[in-house]
């Protein structure tokens, strides 16, 4: 199965979402929080990102979803210095929905493409709603 | 004491953490009040963590970028360290340097840093004391031939750069969400690029 890992600047945010996203799947291993840095404090940290990216791999590619700022910075250079060891990619997605949506489509047993697109296609469910509601 | 590329970052890594307060507080005016701290923070690592007796510049070099990469914390993490591995790789091997090895290595900063932050000039951000900094240095390097009048150069086109980056607004980074009102201040990345150009300019010089 695709591998998760869910970046944030804070291990709270990073672990929530982790709880939260594995209530839709919880019999799925392979989702690694990465948040805050080794001392505890607020902050990004590529090499942790790509130690939980590698604890995320079974052999089918990770997907990463990040939080703001220098976390997608962050994850960029963890993927960068995994060399192309194996598939990882950013998805350019809400975290919370993201995650979410991610869980179930991996647990699917999904390519990594799909995990993907899945979490991408959560911004659009996110945003529309209210907007719609509010104009009908 | 250790080898010279260690007591070059040593005296990169002492100018930054005597600078915390000062780069915390520029960053308070258009930032997230951070960059004093995670950058002293992360040079401090970079102190304990770089062995004195390696005398191999690329692998020092990697180490301070992998180090700071891993202790920083926020945007500069990733920027700096990819900075300093670039920096690395331009100059693997090595264990000496002469003047020719300083548009080489400015070059793979700012290519690192480009690729990284995906930024150009005139964003206010540290490209605009680094890139003008790399552009004086050949300029008064072809004039002269003097290193160190080069790296004096190079010093005060990143010190302008600096001043620069009070006149224009902010399209990257935290400091993007201010817009206009980024205007009027200046970029603490900038300024902690031009610092470590000093840093090196002042060991250089002895």
């Amino acid at each position: 199965m695709v591998g998760l890992v869910i970046v944030s600047h804070s291990s709270k945010i990073a672990e929530g979402v982790c709880d939260l996203a594995l209530q839709m799947a919880s019999g799925y291993r392979q989702m690694i929080p990465a948040g805050g840095l080794k001392d505890g404090s607020l902050g990004t940290d590529p090499t942790r990102i790509l130690d939980a990216i590698r604890s995320a791999n079974d052999g089918n590619g990770v997907a990463v979803l990040v939080d703001l700022g220098s976390g997608i910075m962050s994850a960029e250079t963890a993927i960068d210095l995994l060399d192309g060891e194996f598939p990882a990619r950013i998805a350019d997605a809400p975290l919370v929905e993201g995650a979410v949506v991610a869980v179930i489509e991996a647990s699917t047993g999904a390519s990594l493409e799909e995990v993907i697109h899945a979490a991408e296609s959560a911004r659009e469910k996110k945003s529309c709603n209210p907007i719609i509601h509010f104009h009908t | 004491m250790g080898t010279k590329i260690y007591d070059c970052i040593s005296r990169i890594a002492e100018r930054i953490i005597d600078n915390k307060d000062y780069l915390t507080d520029l960053d308070r005016e258009i930032g997230d009040a951070d960059h004093g701290v995670n950058m002293a923070r992360g040079f401090q690592a970079v102190l304990e963590k770089v062995p004195p007796d390696n005398a191999n510049i690329g692998e020092v070099l990697k180490k301070t970028g992998m180090t700071l990469l891993s202790t920083v914390g926020g945007a500069s993490g990733p920027l700096y360290g990819t900075a300093f591995m670039e920096a690395g790789k331009a100059v693997a091997g090595k264990e000496s340097l002469d003047a020719g090895d300083v548009p080489v290595i400015l070059n793979a900063v700012i290519g690192g840093i480009q690729k990284r932050g995906k930024a150009v000039r005139g964003e206010k951000t540290m490209l605009d004391a680094l890139i003008p900094a790399l552009e004086s240095f050949t300029e008064k390097m072809t004039a002269s031939s003097d290193v160190f009048e080069a790296m004096d150069a190079a010093c005060a086109a990143a010190r302008d750069g600096v001043a620069f980056t009070r006149t224009i607004r902010a399209t990257k980074g935290r400091a993007s969400y201010l817009g206009d009102r980024s205007i009027g201040h200046q970029d603490p990345g900038a300024t902690s690029a031009t610092l470590i150009m000093e840093a090196v300019r002042d060991f250089l010089r002895g």
